[in-house]
């Protein structure tokens, strides 16, 4: 028998017999060649589920220890497909879509849409002061209840509890309003092309002073919690770090944007909405980072309520004034009160139409099944969300249903900063960046 | 502007449920100069600014007190950078696509909305090309922040930008067959039954024009 030395496994003789090992050769030597060099680099996969990523949004990490090497975000999680579906919707019909696209700021999205509408028909001097008060009115609102989200859950984040209770809190309060007035506290489809969708019910503006003082005292709550408070700082001073140049390069606007020290807001910049009559300030800071964001986020809250409180003053005046263009063509037809379910039918508009009124009925049966027609052509139309600039893209082909409608919600476009405020920082600090930018899963993906 | 179907119904509204055989078009013509508002500024200083000028513009449009450049997209890459550069429209907006399959042969366009903080103006470029040949060349290069616009263009339209860094699906998912907000793409959905009565889906109801 002839003998041979395996150079894969090497042998030895026992009293059971001969064992062979693995461990043969000189692989001894390579494997500790291989741990000299070897680097810990991991991929982590955040999301879509995860609970700090706002909804369903996806971050792939690439992770040497600690240090972020490499950050890619997968969106399309809740991808709707509403700028489709609006295709086969009358004009009207697209207020109830796109305000679901966004759901934390549903009150923008109705806006920006409807003044998009409002510029394709030409009417957009014909909007009742009193229509425009009231959207402005509750714009402030839900810049209130989204930024309560933001920071909030911006504070859940990062550990800290508390904040978040008494955010929801004042929420609460913000979105009792909403459903004061529309009916609906998320949703509303309550902005509608050429005005609004009812008038404010009985006793609303009592009721808004109130909240504004009640929203004011409580405010300090959450600013007693964190401004200065040194956990926060540490965890977000100089964190997600993101400057001018970065801001220009990438498109971000909002409260990223002014936390490098530039006041720019639609709202003075390119008035819409009659901004240009209201005193307000534009808090900035200079310190390009997410404490910085989230004093801005803080100070806004303030001058919303400071126009609210202009437009309570103004809708004073304004009482018994319509709340629709007097274009019958063109205004939904009935003015609805709200009932004890939420929603009611309007018994003065069912009387004129069934009883009094044969062109009455016939406007109200055309507007309803066919909707108004819209002159050909395309606008782009643009207001300062509280994330940002929320812009739409309307395209007409002069029929009843928009021929194209695109959002460009500034979630989407904002989230691609996630690798530039990441990358080179630790995974704690991850959630903190992408909280300091608010993507809000529905506008993103839309 | 709407041609008139088999009953020649004008301005009053078909009611007949014949309103599709409506033909319509979304062109909206040709605007000369003078432009208005700031838009003659923004033109001069293009045409100075870029000795191509007036190879790389297809049309200009005023319309609802926009201004749209029709760009050819041969050239976009260079007026993009001196847009950028020479006359301070720092941020690309956002890219959004529209089908025309009506327009022959420049089915597809690209709608790019620019903005200069420092002028705080807007203006709008819009660049068209065939399904055949759906390319375009990429502005990545020029604002970093088109990147996932162009993706999500390419993913609704299929719109090639060609240069792009990674042209993925964004929205939909990487293996999903065709270009959802095409207009010959169907809208889907399934007809709605209540109480024996059917409502057909979205998609094949009855349009007005």
């Amino acid at each position: 028998m002839t003998t041979f030395t395996d150079p894969y496994a090497s042998s030895q003789e026992t009293t059971e017999g001969r064992v062979y090992s693995v461990t043969g050769g000189d692989w001894d030597s390579l494997v500790t060649e291989i741990g000299a060099t070897k680097e810990e680099r991991v991929v982590l996969n955040m999301g879509p589920q995860h609970p700090s990523t706002h909804g369903v949004l996806r971050l792939v990490l690439e992770l040497d220890g600690e240090t972020i090497t490499e950050t890619r975000c997968g969106i399309g999680y809740l991808h709707t497909g509403i700028e489709k579906n609006t295709e086969y919707r009358n004009w009207t019909q697209g207020v109830t879509f796109v305000t679901r696209m966004d759901y934390l700021s549903p009150i923008f999205n109705e806006t920006a849409y409807c003044l998009g509408v409002e510029k394709l028909l030409g009417i957009t001097n014909d909007v009742t002061e009193r229509a425009t008060v009231i959207r402005v009115m509750m714009m402030e609102f839900n810049r209130i209840s989204s930024h309560m989200v933001a920071l909030g859950t911006g504070a859940l984040e990062l550990g800290a509890l508390s904040p978040m209770i008494f955010a929801f809190r004042e929420r609460e309060k913000v979105l009792d309003v909403f459903e004061m007035v529309s009916g609906l506290r998320m949703n509303m489809a309550y902005v509608r092309p050429g005005g609004i969708a009812q008038d404010l019910p009985q006793g609303a503006l009592s009721k808004i002073r109130q909240t504004i003082k009640e929203l004011r005292h409580n405010f300090k709550d959450n600013e007693k919690l964190l401004v200065g408070n040194s956990i926060w700082i540490k965890r977000t001073q100089g964190i997600g770090y993101l400057d001018l140049a970065g801001c220009t390069t990438l498109g971000i606007t909002g409260p990223v944007l002014r936390s490098t020290g530039l006041a720019w807001d639609l709202r003075k910049a390119q008035p819409y909405c009659g901004y240009e009559n209201y005193q307000f300030d534009i808090p900035t800071t200079d310190s390009c980072d997410v404490y910085g964001r989230f004093l801005i986020r803080m100070q806004e809250l303030e001058q919303s309520l400071r126009i609210i409180e202009q437009c309570v003053t103004k809708l004073e005046k304004l009482e018994g004034e319509p709340v629709m263009v007097a274009d019958k063509k063109i205004a939904w037809p009935s003015q609805l009160s709200v009932g004890a379910d939420g929603m009611g039918n309007s018994l003065n508009h069912i009387r004129e139409i069934m009883g009094e009124s044969m062109e009455a009925l016939i406007h109200h049966f055309k507007l309803v099944t066919e909707g108004f027609r819209v002159p050909v052509g395309q606008v782009y139309t643009a207001i300062e969300s509280p994330r940002g600039e929320l812009g739409v893209h309307l395209v007409s082909d002069g029929g009843t249903r928009p021929y194209r409608v695109h959002f460009r919600d500034p979630s989407f476009n904002n989230l691609q900063a996630t690798a530039a405020m990441c990358e080179g920082g630790q995974i704690s600090d991850v959630i903190a960046a992408v909280a300091s930018l608010d993507p809000v899963m529905g506008g993103v993906d839309r | 502007m709407s041609e008139n179907g088999m009953f020649g119904a004008k301005g009053s509204g078909d009611t007949s449920g014949f309103g599709g055989l409506v033909n319509t078009s979304t062109n909206i013509g040709v605007t000369q100069r003078p432009f208005g508002s700031y838009f003659d500024q923004v033109a001069d200083d293009l045409e100075r600014a870029y000795p191509l000028f007036s190879d790389a513009i297809e049309k200009v449009v005023v319309d609802r007190g926009e201004l749209t450049l029709f760009i050819k997209r041969d050239r976009l890459f260079d007026v993009a950078k001196i847009l950028r550069d020479q006359l301070k429209f720092e941020m690309c907006i956002g890219i959004s696509g529209a089908h025309y399959p009506s327009e022959v042969g420049r089915e597809l366009h690209s709608v790019y909305s620019l903005l200069s903080i420092t002028r705080n103006q807007r203006i709008r470029l819009e660049v068209c090309v065939s399904e055949k040949d759906s390319h375009m060349p990429s502005v990545v290069e020029v604002w970093a922040g088109a990147n996932w616009h162009e993706r999500e263009t390419y993913d609704m339209f299929g719109i090639i930008f060609d240069n792009h860094p990674g042209l993925t699906r964004i929205l939909m998912p990487d293996d999903w067959p065709g270009f959802p907000q095409r207009k010959d793409y169907p809208l889907g959905g399934i007809d709605i039954e209540y109480k024996g009565a059917t409502v057909p889906a979205p998609s094949q109801r009855r349009s007005y024009q």
